[in-house]
């Protein structure tokens, strides 16, 4: 947890401190080159000082043609975009390709793509600004090009607008400021009354919402323009689906070095053949460059995404258990690597030589084996540690606490019972689910019952400890009043083997005491409640029982009462969009900071249900669960008819989530390289050592890796993965990833070998800690650089010529802006009063925690028509892009993202799918809060449901079924969604975005 | 007229006082040369059958600072319906529920034979008595299952409107809540830490404090303290739940026990809830307190809990701080009235002498015993709740005692279990003894033997002796809590005469009461020997002689800690200075009967010389009841001769001291230990450490004499070189 400030550091990955360009440069008009490796020249980018200036019409080109040529000359694909900008006439509104509002810059001097970039010098850009350079034309002009058109394939490249004079922009004074801001709020230019608004005009308030940029596509803006077909840009459902078409239902093995596996999204099979599953380990390229200046000069940031208990097919091998008996796992000698499929055996099996470190270890004699023909030990295919890439060792009591055997874990259940909770039947609903769900409590494989004890705790102001042991005639409640010092009332009895109980007790004191505990509480009028001890009174419980365990608290109000860890009122919207932004998501320190660490010392790990009506700073209550690998889950305005199944669902797939505990992850790498930052739910006390109170099927952690040496083409990179946990069961494990990746000179082959959803993952999880630290503004400033730095690094080296005007996107990366657009436009990033700060802060703690299938999802979610579906088919149908303009009226679509669900229903839905769907005449009769669709016996709303549960079954999380109309006020909330468009609450399109970028680049290249 | 020894057994039996002195010198330096003070031992509430109280309250002297109750020495006038105050000589008209008063019809104060005499006061709510059982749960499996019968058996003692609270504690303390059905609540506290008061309150949420409603019946919100009638069910079920502490105890550990915040809690609990109204809190202990504050050895068993010895050499750790704690948490009980038992039932030592001021300041029972599953603990703590002839419990709440003199004499201060309330006044003396500088004490817990030492000082100086005839007066009062829920006082006036000690030094001399005076004598010695170094208390004590109880005093375990470990000294001083005169005297010297076929039972002389083969023997020492079968009896009945019916008689004999005994066994309090034993057995220690060693290994064959009596073997000096020795002294001039 050494990340000193994110300016401090290098941005994402790679660069070097050196490069003061990404620190300082932005918004500061500093005079010097953003990118100084490139070795250009100050880029002749201008600024009109207010949006309103700069029109933009882009028209793309697919070049079938050029593009197949060119796949001829790379040796990999490449996806090659024209874009030609036009002026818009100024009478349609401004163009503003700036993605980002940030109303502090309004009066910065704004930089824009010069004319001459544009390939349109005669038509520069319109400046009403005082800040307006000399160099510009003080004029509006009509637009002189013919209206942009779309290049027809086939085509040669050189489009008329190509025609232009090479780049001879003025010398440019605005440098550094890559984000042109949009102009102050309330800039007339900013409302789009442009006739050809895609918006439905049902929403006036999108215009008027400050610091927002409203508007659609480039294409959108004025009558002389076409629009802009955006089938011709990048789309991810379609890589989506081509990668779905080619490898899915394949079996991948995993048996060769830098191999790149298919999509998240792609359905296949895993044969480990000696690298771990992707499931397990994916990696932002297959292929490392081989020196640190290769790397700092393709900025593409070296990590890998480890989900190191991710669940597997049915049809896949579970982990095979190695056992090496008494004298623990056998392990290099100098780097403590454990045995796995690198090491090379020699000197005829007495000795082996480790692919980490190099050193040469004796074998020992019970492992002894003789080599065949080929080197192989002759056990090769009976040891899965030399075959596999994944496996588990059983850990010997070195690697336990106080070389103790661990104890079998334990779950707490600890229940909320002030006012809110009683009133809004919330302490009856976990009640009464509790009785079933303790019966499904997670086991180990092969045994009957779960080994996991359980506990209870109630608490307001006070704690309630319950003992339900069963050798009472009733259950006993302990109240501990002292919060100060917390401490456990009880040790037997509170913590009981559960499934034992239920099924041997004919009246189980278990299931009465969760009947009464509703009532006892049922005229309470204690509002006020305590949280930090309610935590400590966990750790201080497992402490006693000796062993780790999970925590699950179900809150709903910051706590207030006087006890440790309380909390006040510290939400204030006016921070948004400034410096001190970043308070509002930074934990409370001091009694929150030291309890994460007890917690992880102890292996307790924390989740937190949270059922808020305000404001309740997430940011710190949430602090120890994201620092313990635990979750949080919030149901706003919790109300038991809308939210109960919701939250049961989540409840029920958080409880039985395989999961191990107490754990300890260590990354190891082959020399030349190493592991040097690591994000996730997750606490470091050293600098290579991950601690996790618990990690479950869900976590991942994201390791940025950076080089110490040159690395081989020859020997490729590996990596191992070592992680020390406590099974369900109490049993000590060591769970061992390894993976082996190429290492290549030749940055095509980096690029070639990248992987779109890791690198968006890893961005994701560093912009969400450098927003700790920076202003958001900086953050998203240095997300677009770097996007824009990575693919004008495969532009400059990858690409073959081409015009300038050209947007070349490596083909691994190709939707790569759609996400970082998305990302940006993420409640954390995004930088609006409109959103609640709560929101935020446990949007950015989840994203922390996230694999790289969550956060693909997050930031592309999947919106699927309905409508037309084949409802005797099997499949899914195919999603569509996430925007507007794929709904239709008469539709019906699914979305969603991992953590909400929408039905949208068009305005013109025929009557007879409503009738089908809700068994209504029509749309109108359809009721605000539904939340589950009826059961009804027709094949489309069979096969809706069927659909809709799958979804919710396979997510991580539970999603609540919200249904909206088109046109009903309920549709904000799903028009934030649709991640093409313009976001709600500011944000580009996706379309301006790559505008932006591209212009970015040639900014770069030039 | 009566001898003296009638007058002061119908003084004894009427006001419940015992003076050193029966004529009292007129002057303080004859006072102070009669080497034993004027002092009385006062049983305050000493049990009057004879004696209704009357429904009216006491009548009181006008003057502010004197508030005499009337009494029968006071002179009235019946016309002018005036009475003078007989302390300061305030003319007071009676008032007017009075009015009808004559000399043939005249109020019971002022009948000579209600020197005594009890008031019943009407006025004020009458709470419940409260008792609160905090028990330790770190016992072994039998202890406890002991403990929780005697309690559930103590549940239907209890009168149906007492309120009841359990508290157990052991590395927690847990205050459990009576009236929950379904599950059984109880608010925890950690062991290790002091709570104040007010966070007792407002941490555990301790319910209100009664609101008084129409007709004076309190409704009770209170969780914690419930009356037995409501949650008697309840009650039991919970004690028999009750588990041993279940946190585990390492190997060569003592458990945790933190009796001292269980009574912090307790006190508190109390004291936030029913401050100034009868209340018992009953701690059950069966070993030291091991954690917290008030611990009084640690946990590790490696270190033995202090001995005299540690405590000589300064090496007892925690002595000082515990006792602090508890003499603090025993200040604020006492000043809410409320008193403190301690039931401690262990082998080893488990901290009396640190606690004992729990009971001391609040007159509270010690009762000590080697396990909770023996008939001594069983038995006494059914005697706690013993009645009388009228139904009512053997015990009173809040008492408060005030001692009212006539000018010519001032009081010193008292000795026994209580508290000064710091009343300054003018019948308050500037030389202390026992706990004094005031005329008011509070007595928590009083029970009809509760016996206190009270001494006073003549003031008269030399020159200006009271005149002749005169008589120096002195009124008790005692206010306190029924067991029935009353408020009553009760008030003592007695007179004594002064006599010039010139002249009528025969008169004094006849009048003193050796008895009282080695009782009143030995409290001083006892109390001294509480606060100052033992060997100085010896010779003070030597100094100041009364005769042959002495030397037994000076061998007692009040006196001498050789052979006793700190807690049973403060055990058995505890009860030393809070029992009657006879039960007093006993504890200072043993008696002795002695049963055999030469004659009826008779006493014979606390000796080794008393000890012989054809005897049993039948000794009280208050704590221990020894029957002792000498040589030939014990070989009798090992030979059976009691089973046969030609030895009728002897079986007889075997039988007489066993009834005796049974007698003594089922009157006191606490039980004695009883000890069956016979000549060479090793319980017979009990009673050869006793008596008086006349014949010890040192002398025995020196003398030449036929054995007569059994040889001790000790180095104590006998009776005989000990009067010989005082002998000389007396004589000599430097005594």
């Amino acid at each position: 947890m050494s990340q000193q400030g994110y300016v401090a550091a290098p941005p994402y990955s790679q660069a070097q401190p050196g490069m003061g360009g990404y620190q300082g440069g932005f918004g500061t008009g500093l005079a010097q080159p953003l990118h100084g490796h490139y070795g250009g020249p100050p880029q002749a980018f201008t600024a009109p000082t207010t949006g309103k200036g700069l029109l933009l019409f882009i028209s793309v080109v697919r070049m079938r043609q050029g593009l197949e040529q060119l796949q001829q000359v790379c040796t990999h694909q490449i996806v090659l975009l024209h874009f030609t900008s036009y002026r818009n006439c100024l009478a349609s509104g401004p163009m503003q390709s700036p993605p980002l509002p940030a109303s502090s810059v309004a009066q910065q001097p704004f930089q824009t793509p010069p004319p001459s970039a544009m390939g349109q010098p005669q038509m520069p850009p319109v400046l009403q600004s005082p800040h307006m350079s000399p160099h510009m034309s003080p004029q509006m002009s009509p637009p002189q090009s013919p209206p942009a058109n779309m290049q027809m394939a086939g085509q040669p490249m050189s489009g008329p607008p190509m025609s232009g004079p090479p780049i001879a922009g003025p010398p440019m004074t605005g440098m550094g400021r890559p984000f042109p801001g949009p102009p102050a709020p309330g800039a007339r230019g900013f409302q789009q009354p442009g006739p050809g608004v895609v918006g439905p005009p049902g929403y006036p308030q999108q215009a008027g919402m400050p610091g927002a940029f409203p508007g659609a596509p480039g294409g959108l803006a004025g009558p002389p323009q076409k629009k802009l077909d955006p089938d011709s840009i990048p789309s991810i459902t379609q890589v989506i689906e081509d990668d779905q078409g080619k490898q899915g239902g394949t079996v991948y093995k995993t048996n060769v070095r830098g191999q790149v596996p298919p999509l998240v999204t792609t359905d296949f099979t895993v044969q480990d053949q000696g690298n771990a599953s992707p499931r397990f380990i994916r990696c932002t390229t297959y292929s490392l460059p081989c020196t640190a200046d290769l790397a700092k000069q393709c900025q593409v940031p070296l990590a890998s995404i480890i989900k190191p208990f991710a669940s597997l097919q049915k049809n896949e091998t579970p982990l095979y258990v190695v056992n090496h008996g008494e004298t623990g796992p056998i392990r290099c000698n100098r780097c403590k690597a454990y045995m796995c499929p690198y090491m090379q055996f020699i000197d005829g099996g007495r000795r082996y030589q480790c692919g980490f470190c190099n050193c040469v270890n004796e074998v020992p004699v019970f492992y002894f084996q003789h080599l065949d023909h080929m080197g192989q030990r002759v056990d090769f295919y009976e040891r899965p540690e030399l075959s596999l890439g994944s496996y588990e060792f059983v850990a010997t009591l070195d690697y336990c606490k106080n070389n103790k055997p661990p104890n079998p874990p334990a779950y707490i259940f600890m229940i909320d019972v002030s006012y809110n909770n009683i009133k809004s039947g919330l302490v009856k609903l976990i009640c009464d689910e509790l009785k079933t769900l303790l019966e499904n409590l997670p086991s180990e494989e092969g045994m009957e019952s779960s080994a996991i004890k359980v506990g209870f705790v109630t608490y307001n102001k006070v704690l309630h400890f319950y003992n339900v042991k069963s050798a009472l005639a009733q259950p006993q409640m302990m109240v501990v009043s002292d919060t100060a010092e917390m401490f456990v009332p009880l040790l037997d009895g509170f913590l009981n083997n559960v499934t034992c109980q239920l099924s041997h007790d004919p009246v189980p004191l278990l299931s009465s005491l969760l009947d009464q505990i509703p009532d006892m509480f049922a005229d309470t009028n204690e509002s006020e409640t305590v949280f930090v001890p309610v935590i400590q009174a966990g750790v201080e419980a497992f402490k006693a029982a000796e062993c780790s365990g999970k925590l699950f608290i179900f809150h709903s109000s910051m706590p207030t009462a006087e006890a440790p860890g309380k909390l006040k009122n510290r939400d204030d919207k006016k921070l948004v969009n400034t410096e001190k932004e970043k308070t509002l998501f930074q934990p409370q320190k001091g009694v929150y900071e030291q309890l994460s660490k007890d917690c992880v010392a102890q292996g307790c790990c924390v989740d937190l249900f949270l059922f808020p009506s305000q404001y309740m700073d997430i940011a710190t209550m949430a602090d120890v669960p994201s620092h313990t690998g635990g979750s949080v889950y919030k149901y706003n305005n919790f109300q038991v008819e809308t939210d109960g199944e919701h939250f049961l669902r989540d409840l029920r797939k958080d409880v039985r989530k395989s999961i191990g505990f107490d754990a300890i992850m260590r990354v190891r790498t082959s020399t030349g390289f190493r592991a040097t930052e690591f994000f996730g739910a997750i606490h470091m006390n050293n600098t290579t050592d991950v601690e996790m109170a618990a990690v479950d099927c869900d976590k991942a952690i994201t390791v940025e890796f950076k080089h110490d040496d040159a690395l081989s083409e020859e020997t490729g990179a590996l990596m191992q993965c070592a992680l020390l946990y406590t099974t369900i069961n109490g049993q000590r494990r060591l769970r061992i990833h390894n993976l082996s990746l190429n290492c290549s000179l030749q940055l095509s082959e980096l690029f070639k070998s990248c992987e779109t959803d890791s690198l968006i993952n890893f961005f994701s999880k560093s912009a969400c800690r450098a927003i700790l630290n920076q202003p958001l503004k900086n953050v998203r400033e240095i997300l677009v650089n770097q996007t824009a730095h990575m693919l004008a690094c495969y532009r400059k080296n990858c690409a073959s010529p081409s015009a300038a005007s050209q947007l070349i996107l490596p083909d691994a990366m190709k939707v790569f802006p759609v996400y970082v657009n998305s990302l940006m436009k993420t409640a954390p990033l995004v930088g609006s009063t409109e959103l609640s700060t709560d929101d935020r802060a446990h949007q950015r703690l989840a994203i922390m925690g996230m694999g790289v299938e969550d956060t693909q999802l997050l930031l592309y979610p999947r919106l699927t028509p309905l409508h037309n579906m084949d409802v005797s088919s099997e499949a899914l149908p195919a999603p569509v892009r996430c925007s507007e303009e794929r709904l239709t009226d008469s539709g019906m679509f699914l979305l969603e993202n991992g953590h909400s669900m929408f039905l949208w229903l068009g305005q013109a839905s025929p009557p007879d799918l409503i009738q089908s769907i809700f068994n209504l005449p029509s749309l109108a009769h359809l009721q605000g809060n539904m939340c589950a669709l009826p059961e009804l016996d027709n094949p489309l709303s069979i096969k809706v449901r069927s659909i809709i549960n799958g979804l919710i079954e396979k997510r991580p999380n539970s999603m609540k079924l919200q249904i909206v109309r088109q046109k009903d006020k309920p549709e904000m909330l799903f028009r934030q969604f649709l991640v093409e468009d313009k976001g709600l609450h500011g944000g580009a399109s996706y379309m301006d975005f790559l505008c932006y970028v591209h212009r970015e680049i040639r900014q770069l290249l030039t | 007229m009566a001898t003296y020894q009638e007058f002061i057994q119908q003084n004894e039996d009427r006001d419940g006082v015992r003076f050193s002195w029966n004529l009292w010198p007129s002057s303080r330096l004859e006072a102070t040369r009669l080497v034993v003070p004027v002092s009385c031992l006062f049983t305050p509430l000493k049990e009057r059958p004879d004696l209704p109280p009357v429904q009216y309250e006491p009548v009181l002297c006008s003057r502010a600072n004197c508030k005499a109750v009337l009494n029968p020495l006071c002179q009235v006038d019946f016309r002018a319906k005036i009475w003078a105050c007989n302390f300061c000589f305030q003319r007071n008209p009676f008032p007017p529920s009075y009015a009808g008063i004559s000399e043939v019809n005249q109020p019971a104060e002022l009948m000579p034979q209600f020197s005594t005499i009890e008031y019943i006061v009407q006025r004020g709510p009458t709470p419940p008595l409260i008792f609160l059982y905090v028990v330790d749960t770190c016992l072994e499996e039998e202890d406890l299952q002991a403990l929780k019968e005697s309690l559930q058996m103590s549940l239907s003692l209890l009168p149906p409107n007492a309120l009841v609270g359990l508290i157990t504690f052991g590395r927690m303390v847990q205050v459990h809540e009576l009236s929950c059905e379904g599950i059984a609540k109880s608010y925890v506290f950690r062991g290790t830490k002091d709570l104040s008061s007010k966070q007792i309150q407002v941490g555990g949420d301790k319910g209100r404090p009664p609101q008084p409603e129409n007709a004076g019946v309190f409704v009770f919100i209170t969780r914690f303290l419930q009356p037995v009638h409501r949650v008697d069910m309840n009650l039991t079920d919970l004690l028999g739940e009750l588990q041993r502490d279940p946190w585990p105890v390492p190997q060569g550990k003592r458990p945790l026990r933190s009796t001292g915040v269980a009574l912090s809690v307790a006190v508190g609990l109390l004291e936030g809830t029913f401050p100034n109204t009868g209340a018992r809190v009953m701690l059950f202990i069966g070993g030291p307190p091991t954690q917290g504050p008030g611990m009084v050895v640690g946990d590790e068993l490696k270190t033995p809990i202090r001995s005299w010895h540690d405590i000589q050499k300064d090496n007892a750790r925690h002595l000082k701080k515990a006792t602090k704690y508890y003499e603090a948490m025993a200040n604020r009980s006492a000043v809410n009235g409320h008193c403190i038992d301690i039931y401690a039932c262990a082998l080893d030592q488990t901290g009396l002498l640190e606690m004992k001021c729990l009971s001391n300041l609040t007159g509270g029972h010690i009762v000590m015993g080697d396990s909770f599953n023996t008939s001594l603990f069983k038995q006494t703590f059914q005697r706690v709740f013993s009645k009388d002839y009228n139904g009512d419990f053997r015990m009173a709440f809040g008492g408060v005692l005030e001692v009212k003199t006539s000018r010519e004499v001032k009081v010193c201060g008292t000795i026994g279990p209580c508290v000064s309330l710091n009343a300054k006044g003018s019948c308050v003396s500037e030389n202390e003894m026992g706990i004094g500088g005031t005329s008011q004490w509070k007595v928590c817990g009083i029970n009809p033997s509760t016996t206190l030492a009270l001494y006073f000082e003549v003031v008269n100086q030399h020159n200006a002796p009271v005149p002749q005839g005169g008589r120096g007066v002195i009124q008790f009062v005692t206010q306190y809590q029924h067991s029935n829920t009353q408020r009553r006082i009760r008030v003592t006036t007695i007179a004594r005469n002064w006599a010039d000690a010139q002249s009528q030094i025969q008169h004094i001399e006849s009048s003193f009461d050796q008895e009282a005076s080695a009782v009143l004598m030995a409290r001083l010695g006892v109390f001294r020997a509480e606060s100052e170094e033992g060997p100085d208390v010896l010779r003070w004590l030597d100094r100041q002689l009364i005769r042959l109880f002495m030397f037994h005093l000076r061998r007692s375990p009040f006196l001498q800690v050789f052979n006793n470990s700190p807690d049973e000294s403060s055990y058995y001083r505890h009860h030393f200075v809070r029992q009657d005169l006879t039960q007093s005297l006993i504890m200072i010297q043993p008696i002795l009967y002695s049963y055999s076929f030469h004659g009826p039972p008779e006493p014979v002389l606390l000796d080794s010389s008393s000890i012989l083969p054809d005897r049993i023997l039948l000794m009280d020492t208050f704590f221990q009841l020894v029957i002792y079968h000498g040589e030939t009896i014990a070989q009798w009945r090992k030979a059976g001769y009691q089973e046969m019916a030609e030895y009728e008689n002897f079986k007889q004999l075997l039988l007489a001291p066993l009834d005796d005994a049974q007698e003594i066994l089922q009157t006191r309090f606490p039980m004695p230990r009883y000890i069956d034993t016979e000549h060479g057995g090793s319980q017979a220690r009990f009673l050869l450490s006793k008596v008086n060693p006349s014949q010890t290994h040192n002398n025995l064959y020196a003398w030449g004499q036929v054995l007569r009596g059994a040889p001790i073997l000790t180095d104590d000096v006998s009776l005989q070189v000990f009067m010989d020795h005082l002998k000389k002294l007396a004589v000599s001039s430097s005594a």
